[in-house]
């Protein structure tokens, strides 16, 4: 049960989309697909709804094979990151629309259109127009509208892309507490790591048409399988072969067998975190995460020569060699070694 | 924008003189000649038998291109915009023949092809009259007035995009109802448009209709070919007066599409 993709291929001209994409979605899970822009995440999504039609694989939808059919007969809500909103019709006009198209009686159209909009608090609304609403009364219009045909899976394309900072927090947390009130199968795509682990309870990396990694956020956090992941879940530096978070550099004044020598190059306060900025010997540069208590016991000042211990250091197998912008492929940075391999040579 | 106010009155001053010299005055100037005389010999000359055929026969063009042009032209928007295809540019450069070529050889063309030794001759001579008739001209209508409402309605379908039309089909609708619910009504205003367009150019072709018609009075006469036909027989008042008759169905036109926008802003 539940949504599953197996070997998802997509290429558009010279771009592929998916490269041999396999997901599985727990029935009544909350999941994440995350990933940078070009990554493929909003096309899988697509493909789900069936609005993108896939070159090969297949999709299977609550146990039922999905791939052929066309959107309108899959059963999916769809929330789309620009709302998508029917410009000509009223909140209630296009709550209603899929109860329309179901040929639904008035009177339980009626009945149900003002269930969903006492759910996502826009009853009083009915009569407005998408553009009498706030961006974010618009987004929850557009969910109210998904829900109402009682959808097998809700699928939300970025769905608070367009909204400022403060709303944005507001609707996760309710979109949070609406999935746990409903049980809906859902996939939510963002290229926001921070919104992913607030919101989803499960999360899927991917980059470059593929799947990293899939797991829960401490999964991903605690244990990334490549570089890639380390870096996109959360900050990271490098130190030699091996990459660090920078909450988990001790700054110390004597130097040990364990620490690196370093130059404090610019201390930035960021309330109550302080980010330190170091030059290592080699001319690299890495930075600490330090708490205000921790940088007035340490007295630091710009140009101090001090000493760097790093916690745990995590290196990456040769499947998934580091690749620092991560945007070059493994065979890429393989390349690169052949390079330097002859170079020395 | 700040620019001083010299320059935007001069602006304004240069464009609406510019207006006036050009639209204005020639069209006030038709008004008065043709009620010179009172408003007896205008009134006579639309009233004759010939001038009120050649009003029927206008407005029976009108009829007949209008839906026929509207229907062809949404479709071929819907097809240039929504289905990506390499025959596209090329259809879309044949649409603008028309804005292209003169009517007059676009008259000459359909001569050529429905006339003596034509291709389709053969439809003449087996009883189907469409050079001298009605059919003929109701082809060289529709032919000169054709890209109007394409050309409204694809910057339209282009600027509101598929998410709508997308989110129609998540919801269970199919492309009928999709079309019907969504599409149509997010770009009827330009189609609106197309259609007033395309009225006007209908009602006032005069070039390619002349050619395939042969101008016969009460018979193959629209009002444009009226009016000439009035003037070349020193009528000059008929003429005016059936110029304004073509007017006014111009203005009528405008004023209810602006009626109808107006009703549904409300």
């Amino acid at each position: 049960m539940g949504i599953s993709v197996e070997g998802a291929n997509k290429r558009f001209g010279d771009f592929q989309a998916l490269d041999d994409v396999s997901i599985d979605v727990p029935d009544g899970s909350l999941t994440a697909l995350l990933g940078p822009s070009g990554s493929g995440k909003s096309t899988l999504l697509r493909a789900i709804a069936g609005l993108e039609d896939l070159d090969s694989g297949q999709v299977t939808i609550n146990g039922e094979d999905a791939t052929g059919k066309p959107a309108q007969k899959r059963g999916v809500g769809f929330v789309f990151q620009h709302y998508a909103a029917f410009k000509h019709m009223t909140v209630y006009d296009n709550v209603a629309f899929g109860l329309k198209i179901r040929k639904w009686d008035k009177t339980k159209i009626s009945a149900r259109v003002h269930e969903l909009l006492r759910l996502v608090q826009l009853d009083g609304l009915a009569g407005r127009f998408p553009s009498q609403l706030s961006g974010g009364q618009r987004q929850r219009m557009a969910l109210a509208r998904a829900l109402a045909v009682e959808p097998q899976v809700l699928l939300l394309d970025e769905p608070f892309g367009a909204l400022d900072a403060k709303v944005r927090k507001d609707l996760r947390t309710w979109l949070r507490n609406l999935h746990e009130e409903m049980h809906v199968t859902t996939i939510f795509v963002t290229h926001d790591q921070e919104e992913a682990m607030d919101v989803a309870g499960q999360l899927v990396v991917m980059n470059e048409g593929r799947v990293e990694q899939s797991g829960s956020a401490d999964d991903l956090y605690d244990h990334p399988a490549n570089e890639f992941v380390m870096s996109f879940v959360g900050e990271v530096n490098r130190l030699g072969d091996g990459f660090v978070r920078p909450h988990d550099m001790d700054v110390v004044l004597d130097p040990d067998e364990r620490t690196e020598e370093a130059m404090v190059q610019r201390i930035v306060a960021l309330g109550f975190e302080i980010r330190v900025e170091f030059v290592l010997a080699d001319g690299s540069e890495v930075w600490a995460q330090l708490t205000r208590a921790e940088l007035q016991k340490l007295e630091l000042r710009q140009g101090q020569i001090v000493y760097l211990r790093p916690g745990t250091t995590k290196s990456f197998s040769g499947d998934s060699p580091p690749n620092g912008d991560g945007a070059s492929t493994p065979r890429d940075s393989q390349g690169g070694d052949d390079a330097e391999v002859t170079a020395a040579a | 924008m700040n620019a001083n106010p010299a320059s935007r009155w001069g602006l304004r001053v240069l464009g609406l003189g510019y207006l006036t010299m050009l639209l204005l005055i020639p069209l006030v100037m038709i008004f008065y000649k043709t009620f010179e005389d009172g408003i007896g010999p205008p009134l006579d000359a639309i009233t004759s038998p010939d001038g009120l055929h050649a009003l029927k026969l206008t407005l029976l063009m009108v009829v007949i291109a209008v839906p026929l042009n509207t229907i062809f032209g949404v479709a071929c928007a819907l097809l240039l915009v929504r289905r990506k295809s390499k025959a596209n540019p090329v259809i879309d450069a044949i649409i603008n023949l028309p804005f292209a070529v003169s009517p007059v050889v676009i008259g000459l063309s359909l001569f050529l092809l429905y006339g003596t030794g034509g291709w389709f001759a053969f439809l003449g001579e087996n009883g189907i009259e469409i050079l001298f008739s009605v059919p003929g001209m109701v082809l060289a209508s529709i032919f000169v007035s054709l890209p109007f409402v394409v050309r409204e309605t694809v910057p339209v379908l282009q600027e509101i995009g598929t998410d709508q039309e997308m989110a129609a089909s998540t919801l269970g609708a199919n492309g009928w109802q999709t079309f019907w619910k969504i599409t149509l009504p997010s770009i009827r205003w330009g189609v609106a448009y197309g259609i007033v367009l395309t009225t006007a150019r209908v009602l006032g072709e005069f070039g390619a209709v002349t050619i395939v018609s042969g101008s016969i009075s009460g018979q193959t006469q629209t009002l444009p070919l009226f009016v000439e036909k009035q003037y070349a027989n020193f009528n000059s008042t008929g003429a005016y007066g059936a110029s304004l008759v073509l007017a006014l169905l111009a203005l009528i036109t405008l004023f209810a599409m602006n009626l109808l926008k107006r009703k549904e802003d409300a």
